[in-house]
């Protein structure tokens, strides 16, 4: 399951990163670390929390930014900092605030792995669905809409997908660090390469392949999931920088 | 011959400011409307009404079946998006429903190479990006096509080229053009009918006729240069 929120993320990157929202997911996954907290309190399953504060964060700002003459990137940098901040008072032990930042929960429940499964599965085919209307949108929204593409239902389901790819990623990253995965690889596949289908299927491939090189690192040194797989898929982004531009 | 367009009473207001009112115009198919006005007139705002991208007030009615394709003015493309013309071309395709080779007969009438096709979008030169907004508005076989103009950042060589090719599309698949220009020597020479815009609609009709010297002084608020061309000649 993780190999697939891999893939999902990468998959997710390639197209937040044509879009320009790829710091977006960074800032929704602090939003989750209240409900994470929130889940270890109530004793309820992590994911259930986390997903309450993101929707929850999300609808906060989206009503901020409309109802407010602050600008959106202030809207998200105050819910962001208070998130955080009421996260860690939340999570009383140590223990579980370093988990909820930076991923492991333990083993993976059942309901967990099925809904990881589905999700996973969910995210790649409804982008794979929607890749045409979102390379136009991307080009631009002018001709999109002359082409009869409904922006605000594209953006929706974007998001919609986006935050699956954030929930899927706290589980095994951390709340910290669940944007890495759909940041960084794409970054890096980006450098990589130059058509739209090889950006697209380089930027899964570097992802999982950081999962891949993470587990086996973290397992092997005993280290924290999340960071090792970040880790590493910042030190594939460094290495294509060395690559000249044509 | 029938009727493509009909407009009545229209009007546009953004935050309680009017920007067009009271536009009123009957376009037949086939024919080739050429709209002028003085910059911040509202004729990009006209063309997006017509288009349904933006809400008005008063009636818009297209002929049934009509199929429209928008080229707009300027898109600021962004250099770094991995996306080449097919992938644009094929993506519409796909979103349309249409055949792929369909992507073929449009390059082949706007002359765009196989070299073009591979560029990324944000490399594009000026000539190069307007043949491909071109190609990718006649997709889907637009019985009306409308252009904000075409030729705004393209040198005189390129204009020539454009218009010829906006012509040509005409003639041969019996197109309606809507055309947005600032340059009347394109209006004589290319349009049926003309529409003069300043916030409302100062004139209609075949330009010999309705292009006096009066309507263009209420339109560009002095008498033009190019009057004195075309009437003292």
């Amino acid at each position: 399951m993780a190999l697939l929120a891999a893939a999902a993320a990468g998959f997710v990157g390639a197209f937040a990163l044509m879009k320009r929202t790829v710091l977006a997911g960074d800032v929704m996954s602090h939003v989750a670390i209240p409900g994470l907290g929130l889940a270890i309190i109530w004793k309820i399953n992590p994911l259930i929390g986390g997903a309450l504060t993101l929707f929850i964060g999300a609808l906060m700002i989206s009503q901020l930014e409309r109802h407010s003459s602050i600008s959106s990137e202030a809207a998200i940098g105050v819910i962001f900092a208070s998130s955080v901040a009421l996260g860690a008072l939340l999570i009383n032990s140590k223990e579980e605030l370093i988990d909820a930042l930076f991923g492991g929960f333990g083993a993976l429940s059942q309901g967990e792995f099925v809904f990881g499964i589905i999700s996973g599965i969910f995210i790649i085919a409804a982008l794979w669905h929607l890749r045409n209307k979102l390379i136009i949108s991307f080009f631009s929204s002018e001709l999109a809409s002359s082409t009869g593409i409904s922006l605000g239902w594209l953006n929706s389901w974007f998001f919609i997908i986006f935050s699956l790819a954030i929930l899927l990623g706290l589980r095994f990253l951390g709340a910290l660090l669940a944007g890495a995965l759909i940041i960084v690889p794409a970054s890096a596949a980006r450098q990589l390469t130059h058509s739209l289908g090889s950006f697209l299927i380089s930027s899964i491939l570097l992802s999982v392949l950081s999962m891949i090189a993470g587990l086996f690192i973290s397992q092997a040194y005993n280290l924290q999931l999340g960071p090792t797989v970040v880790m590493v898929a910042s030190a594939i982004f460094a290495l294509s920088l060395f690559k000249t531009k044509r | 011959m029938t009727s493509a367009l009909k407009v009545e009473n229209l009007s546009v207001e953004f935050d309680g400011e009017t920007i067009i009112k009271d536009i009123n115009l009957d376009l037949e198919k086939g024919d080739n409307m050429a709209v002028i006005g003085p910059n911040g007139a509202g004729k990009t705002v006209f063309l997006k009404a017509l288009l349904g991208i933006l809400p008005h007030q008063g009636k818009i009615e297209w002929a049934e079946g009509t199929k429209l394709g928008y080229v707009p003015q300027k898109i600021d493309a962004d250099r770094h998006l991995p996306i080449d013309l097919e992938n644009l071309l094929a993506a519409k395709a796909d979103v349309l429903g249409v055949k792929k080779s369909e992507i073929k007969s449009v390059t082949d009438v706007t002359k765009i190479t196989e070299k073009i096709l591979k560029t990324p979008v944000g490399h594009l030169s000026g000539g190069q990006f307007q043949r491909a907004l071109i190609a990718f508005a006649l997709l889907g076989k637009p019985s009306v096509m409308l252009f904000d103009e075409p030729t705004a950042s393209i040198d005189q060589t390129g204009e020539e080229q454009i218009y010829e090719l906006i012509h040509e599309l005409q003639d041969k698949y019996g197109i309606t053009v809507i055309l947005v220009s600032h340059d009347l020597s394109v209006v004589y020479k290319y349009a049926t009918k003309v529409l003069c815009l300043n916030k409302t609609g100062l004139c209609f009709g075949p330009p010999e006729s309705t292009l006096t010297p009066e309507v263009f002084k209420k339109l560009y608020g002095e008498e033009h240069k190019y009057v004195h061309h075309i009437y003292h000649k």
